[in-house]
């Protein structure tokens, strides 16, 4: 039977496949894709008095990195962010570990769940809960003070300055980001298969060295997931450097926040955002580039 | 001997993470303006103060309507997305479904700053409608994660035999291919509405004026007066979160089990 040439296209899997994916695709191309494009094409507009003229100029990328606040806060994005990620991860690693491997089959969903639980409460609760524990008069403090441990003559002299420090926001992300890096390690290790551990032992490898060189090189590839997805939504965190940085230790996001909204200087806030989002994307590619040959022989 | 002290340090992660949620339901019922200890009395006060406050009542109810809206969108998107990327091989898949999945990784102020550029732009008011189109976007690569598993563990061959009893594509998929994955459906409705009730970035950046659960929290935190009433509100808040997720998790792993796939383990 002759089928004519658009009825084959349209029972062929691709073009089913498309169909179906295509409201999803078009919404994501239009509140998404599209956005992020106008955002770029701003960067590179004038911004005139509640208007934005539309003329191309690379004037907002030339303010913007010969201004020492931009590269002071970047900077300070920056370590926070690599900060958060190293402690997130050196501390998920062993979790994700215990969960792979010490626990019975049965009781991993359980504690999963439990983990997965902290991450999806209010964010801005828990964030905020922090500035609570870590305030002046606040729950270290003042239970310290009640047990007798500060005041003139005791251990500590005065309450603890633990607010408005990078320290502070260091650790309130880390604690906000931790199940983030939890999951995908735990994904790699499961893939591990067991008997590889058991090869390398009866060939005469201790436990240790049997770790080192096979089960951290196989879950080098959640390592990797779990460093990038740390990585890129912490560095532009808004709520952390305004609550807990009490807004004196701004990073990008309150930086492009306040152009966009309150300055409403909305080309200069893109580029901005652009110019961050770059440092971002090739801090992330050059890591990933760096972990290569762990990822090759993931696929 | 390594065991034990691997279980003992996950314990204490554990704990960890809970601690600073476990300090909200001690502070909502203290009978102290300030935060701190020693604790005093017991109090329902604050929780009073919140059932009697109107702003927080439209808050609530506008929190509401976003999260039922983007529950529905977010999860009828995943599930033509999900289908698509489990069942078919299509040309530019790598592409298609990466963008549709960055705002996983995407910064939320990009999303919503973006966003907030565009509807402006284009002369759209910003309003509820323009939280629940934000929402919609960070919610569904969520819900395509948890309905992946559940089309992934469906088995081919029941849809084949109802095409071969003469069911076409449409009411196979109503007759066979529904009801096996409703579990998966629900599951994701319920993390799609969890997300959008907590999201705070997005909806600061397009609610406009109307106020959201987070966008007055994060109003209220600079007034000390308003401390202890926020506790008990994110003591409910925090409750509502737990109850949602346990019923996600729960008809999360009945899909599992009706459509004969192994549980992997959590949502991701």
């Amino acid at each position: 039977m002759a089928q004519s040439a658009w009825s084959r296209i349209k029972h062929s899997e691709a073009a089913n496949g498309l169909a179906l994916v295509s409201p999803t695709a078009i919404y994501a191309i239009l509140l998404l894709a599209a956005p992020l494009l106008t955002i770029f094409a701003f960067s590179f507009f004038k911004d005139g008095y509640l208007t934005v003229i539309r003329e191309v100029t690379l004037e907002n990328y030339i303010a913007v990195w010969s201004d020492p606040i931009f590269r002071s806060i970047l900077l300070r994005s920056l370590i926070v962010a690599g900060l958060v990620t190293l402690a997130t991860v050196a501390l998920a690693f062993p979790v994700a570990y215990f969960l792979s491997f010490k626990l019975r089959p049965e009781r991993k969903s359980l504690w999963l769940f439990l983990i997965t639980i902290p991450f999806w409460t209010s964010y801005l609760i828990r964030v905020f809960l922090w500035k609570v524990i870590l305030g002046y008069n606040g729950v270290i403090n003042s239970g310290l003070k009640s047990l007798g441990l500060i005041g003139d003559g005791r251990l500590i002299e005065d309450p603890i300055q633990m607010l408005n420090t990078v320290g502070a926001i260091t650790v309130t992300l880390a604690h906000a980001y931790a199940p983030f890096a939890i999951l995908p390690i735990f994904v790699a290790l499961e893939k591990i298969d067991r008997s590889l551990l058991e090869a390398g032992q009866d060939l005469g490898e201790s436990k240790a060295m049997t770790f080192l060189r096979v089960t951290l090189p196989l879950a080098m590839p959640g390592v990797v997931a779990a460093v990038l997805i740390v990585f890129i939504p912490t560095i532009g965190d808004y709520v952390t450097p305004e609550l807990i940085g009490g807004g004196k230790l701004p990073m990008v996001a309150n930086m492009i926040q306040a152009q966009l909204l309150p300055l409403d200087n909305k080309p200069m806030g893109s580029a901005i955002a652009i110019s961050a989002m770059a440092v971002v994307a090739l801090i992330s590619l050059g890591f990933v580039a760096m972990n290569r040959r762990y990822l090759r022989g993931a696929k | 001997m390594k065991l034990p002290s691997l279980r003992i340090y996950a314990l204490a992660y554990l704990l960890f993470l809970y601690a600073p949620i476990l300090l909200l339901p001690i502070f909502a019922f203290n009978d102290g303006t300030i935060i701190a200890f020693p604790l005093k009395g017991f109090t329902l006060e604050w929780f009073g103060q919140m059932f009697a406050n109107d702003t927080l009542r439209r808050a609530v109810g506008n929190s509401l309507i976003i999260a039922g809206s983007t529950a529905v969108f977010a999860t009828v998107l995943g599930i033509f997305a999900a289908r698509a990327g489990s069942r078919f091989r299509f040309p530019g898949k790598g592409p298609i479904m990466g963008l549709i999945m960055l705002p996983l990784v995407l910064p939320e102020i990009m999303v919503g700053g973006s966003l907030l550029l565009v509807l402006l732009s284009v002369g759209i008011e910003l309003s509820v409608f323009t939280v629940i189109l934000g929402h919609v976007l960070i919610a569904t690569p969520y819900t395509i994660a948890i309905l992946n598993t559940a089309f992934s563990s469906l088995d081919v061959s029941l849809e084949e035999a109802a095409y071969d009893l003469g069911e076409g594509k449409w009411s196979t998929f109503r007759l066979i291919t529904l009801p096996l994955v409703l579990p998966g459906i629900i599951s994701s409705m319920l993390i799609a509405f969890t997300i959008s009730l907590d999201e705070f970035i997005i909806a600061f950046f397009l609610a406009g004026n109307e106020p959201t659960l987070p966008t007055y929290i994060f109003s209220q935190l600079r007034f000390p007066k308003q401390i202890p009433m926020i506790m008990a509100l994110g003591t409910c808040l925090v409750a509502l979160s737990i109850i949602l997720l346990t019923i996600a998790e729960y008809f999360r792993r009945r899909g599992i089990a009706k459509t004969g796939g192994k549980d992997t383990g959590g949502f991701l």
